[in-house]
């Protein structure tokens, strides 16, 4: 494999994860999503560089895909939400952005110590691409984790999923990823756009998960 | 069978699937619901028909000592719950709980529900197993959320967002098993087919099967409800309408922890990886211990059995860990009989539920007084549960004490611990719920209460007697879990 296949595609890995440390210190709603959009379309030029260098052509439907639905669709309904809700612009962390960043340094350390080690039959790429995926995914759980918001929670999910589709994308011959990227589609946009903003909104004016959590059934 | 021209995987999966868009388009709620159990009904006999003519393997589906039982016994419980749930949701209609245009969509995804879980099950291949679990998470958040209440909907976001990062844990540890065998095998579907894989996967490196094994297992875990990842199920459980209760508990985390289990045969048959049984010795009697003292606590009488659930899981996911043939079969049995079992309670308590017109266990008394048959049925589902004798859990529980004494006595301990302490506080909150001076409605109840029934013979009738071909047949899958 020429050097510079193995570059370019390292390099898109390591801007998704780099943009996955962003989305971790934002406070504005509508600069989480534009992180999101730009993580995206990041995570779908990767996919459309591994089908180039593995010659396998349903990577380019991915990258259509993540390009279409995560880099565009997804945000712009997303931003029209918060626009006809008029939620809150700024939203909570649980963590203050130092301690939250070195969780996440943490995080990627944990990642790289943990796949390294355990793959020595793989491929350079692959395997470096998995730590990051990897990376990705972690760091995906952490903003799930920090943010006390709806829609920060399900951009942190969709940023999880964005490294579990870069994971796929790196395996070589690894079938059925365009399937799992629809399927992944299909339950985001099931869920937010039809059901929950909607009556969240509906009953409690905010999408505050806090103000959920008052309604434990047992703390009557 | 000769009725059937075609692979009967396909009428099995066929017959859900189309009547999910069916229902959708039927607005009688009457008709819907009988629709939905004609539906059940006939997915019955389709599955009853593996048991002559058992199709060749694909590479997309199975059919294999293991799941046939499974499929039948979803098969069974989605039927019976199907006709609990025409009367319920009757009522529910009649007291204005429910619009008709929730009525609609319920009958339609119970169906998907139904048959996502069917395709986990045959599924061989294990893209599909995770897509078919994904489903199955999908449609039974947006039932759990029919109510619309703020409790409900809290119920499904959390069911959402913990099942949400299980399944995509699941899939990154498919993935990785992916990459573990594609040295061996190849890229392609091979490499994704659980029948292929089972026949090269010693050959393949057990480091990365390693790590991939704990992401599955906390994975798919987290839909069996095991601790820690336990949060979302008695909030699912509590605040859904009650038949998706009975299917959560009897028939949801029996799939998820079918898949665990597929994935642990694939460890064991590699046998240089990390022994999977410890990890679900550990986090089963977590969760046992866990749920057992958690019980004393509940006053909402839905979470009382939805903990009851997480406690039988821990349990179940225990045997499995322990392994051997004896715990294995256990493990068997105790999966068939508390599906059995919970579905029937579920079914009492969804009764009661509506008579009383409450869940909170201090306003319910007296049932077997008002309501002999749903107060008794509860008495005889709860004596079950808690295992004793004669009920089919007792003979579960007494296999699987005796062979963990056998074999690990120190490990004993705990599990006896847990599963006493889970047997007070059963029979704690049973006393006041059962007996004493009746509280609130007296009204007969709406529903039929023949499901109920129906469960809980079979559960006697199991305790006192297994037919000898099934006690062979789970001889058999004991042996092929390893």
């Amino acid at each position: 494999m020429p050097s510079i296949h193995y570059d370019i595609a390292h390099m898109l890995g390591a801007v998704v994860l780099l943009m996955s440390f962003a989305l971790l210190y934002q406070r504005r709603l509508s600069s989480i999503i534009q992180v999101f959009a730009a993580q995206s379309t990041v995570l779908a030029a990767a996919a459309a560089w591994q089908g180039y260098i593995q010659d396998a052509p349903h990577l380019y439907i991915t990258a259509l895909l993540a390009l279409s639905m995560k880099a565009i669709v997804i945000p712009v309904a997303l931003n029209r939400v918060i626009q006809k809700l008029r939620i809150e612009r700024t939203v909570d962390t649980a963590l203050g952005v130092g301690p939250t960043m070195i969780a996440g340094v943490s995080l990627v350390t944990l990642s790289i110590l943990l796949v390294l080690p355990v793959t020595p039959d793989v491929t350079a790429l692959t395997r470096e691409d998995l730590a990051l995926a990897l990376s990705v995914v972690l760091l995906g759980l952490l903003t799930m984790i920090t943010r006390r918001n709806a829609i920060g929670q399900v951009i942190g999910f969709m940023s999880l999923e964005n490294g579990l589709i870069l994971a796929a994308i790196g395996v070589e011959g690894m079938p059925l990823i365009v399937e799992m990227l629809v399927a992944f589609a299909v339950m985001v946009a099931f869920i937010i756009f039809g059901i929950f903003f909607f009556h969240i909104r509906e009953r409690f004016d905010t999408l505050d998960l806090r103000t959920l959590e008052d309604f434990r059934g047992e703390r009557r | 069978m000769i009725l059937l021209p075609v692979n009967p995987v396909y009428v099995i999966l066929a017959l859900p699937f189309l009547a999910a868009f069916g229902l959708a388009a039927v607005r009688d709620h009457w008709l819907a619901a009988r629709l939905n159990s004609l539906a059940a009904g006939l997915t019955l006999v389709a599955s009853l028909s593996l048991f002559t003519d058992r199709p060749e393997t694909t590479p997309l589906f199975l059919v294999d000592d293991f799941n046939i039982y499974l499929v039948a016994l979803t098969a069974f419980v989605s039927f019976t719950t199907s006709l609990f749930s025409a009367s319920y949701i009757e009522h529910e209609i009649e007291i204005e709980r429910l619009k008709p245009v929730f009525v609609r969509f319920y009958h339609s995804m119970y169906q998907a529900f139904v048959f996502t879980m069917l395709l986990a099950l045959l599924a061989n291949n294990l893209g599909v197993l995770w897509v078919a679990v994904e489903g199955a998470t999908l449609t039974t958040v947006l039932m759990v959320s029919l109510y619309r209440t703020p409790a409900a909907i809290e119920a499904a976001w959390k069911y959402f967002i913990l099942c949400g990062v299980g399944i995509a844990l699941a899939l990154f540890g498919t993935i990785l098993i992916f990459l573990a065998a594609r040295p061996v095998m190849g890229g392609g579907m091979p490499a994704m087919t659980w029948s292929a894989l089972m026949l090269e996967i010693h050959r393949v490196s057990p480091d990365l099967l390693n790590l991939a094994f704990v992401f599955i297992l906390i994975g798919y875990g987290t839909k069996v409800g095991l601790a820690p990842l336990h949060a979302w199920l008695p909030d699912a459980h509590a605040e859904g309408p009650t038949p998706i209760s009975a299917v959560l508990s009897g028939l949801l985390l029996n799939v998820a922890l079918y898949a665990v289990l597929r994935f642990k045969m694939l460890m064991t048959a590699n046998g240089q990886s990390l022994a999977p049984g410890p990890l679900m010795m550990v986090m089963g009697l977590a969760s046992l211990l866990l749920a057992a003292f958690m019980l004393y606590r509940r006053r909402d009488i839905k979470r009382l059995f939805a903990y009851s659930s997480i406690e039988h899981m821990g349990i179940i996911t225990f045997a499995f860990g322990i392994g051997g043939p004896i715990a294995n079969f256990a493990g068997l049995l105790h999966m068939t009989m508390h599906s059995l079992t919970k579905s029937a309670i579920f079914i009492a308590v969804g009764l009661a539920t509506q008579v009383k017109g409450t869940q909170r266990i201090s306003e319910i008394r007296g049932l077997t007084v008002s309501h002999p048959v749903i107060g008794w049925g509860l008495v005889a589902g709860v004596l079950a549960i808690v295992g004793l004798p004669p009920f089919g859990i007792f003979l579960s529980e007494f296999l699987l004490v005796t062979t963990t004494f056998a074999r690990e006595p120190l490990l004993a301990l705990p599990l006896v611990l847990g599963i006493v302490v889970a047997f007070g506080a059963l029979i704690l909150r049973l006393q006041s719920l059962a007996f004493g001076e009746p509280t609130g409605s007296m009204a007969p109840a709406a529903s039929s209460a023949f499901p109920m029934v129906l469960h809980l013979i079979l559960v006697l009738v199991a305790g006192i007697w297994l037919p000898e071909p099934l006690v062979e047949w789970f001889q058999a899958v004991a042996r092929l879990l390893g």
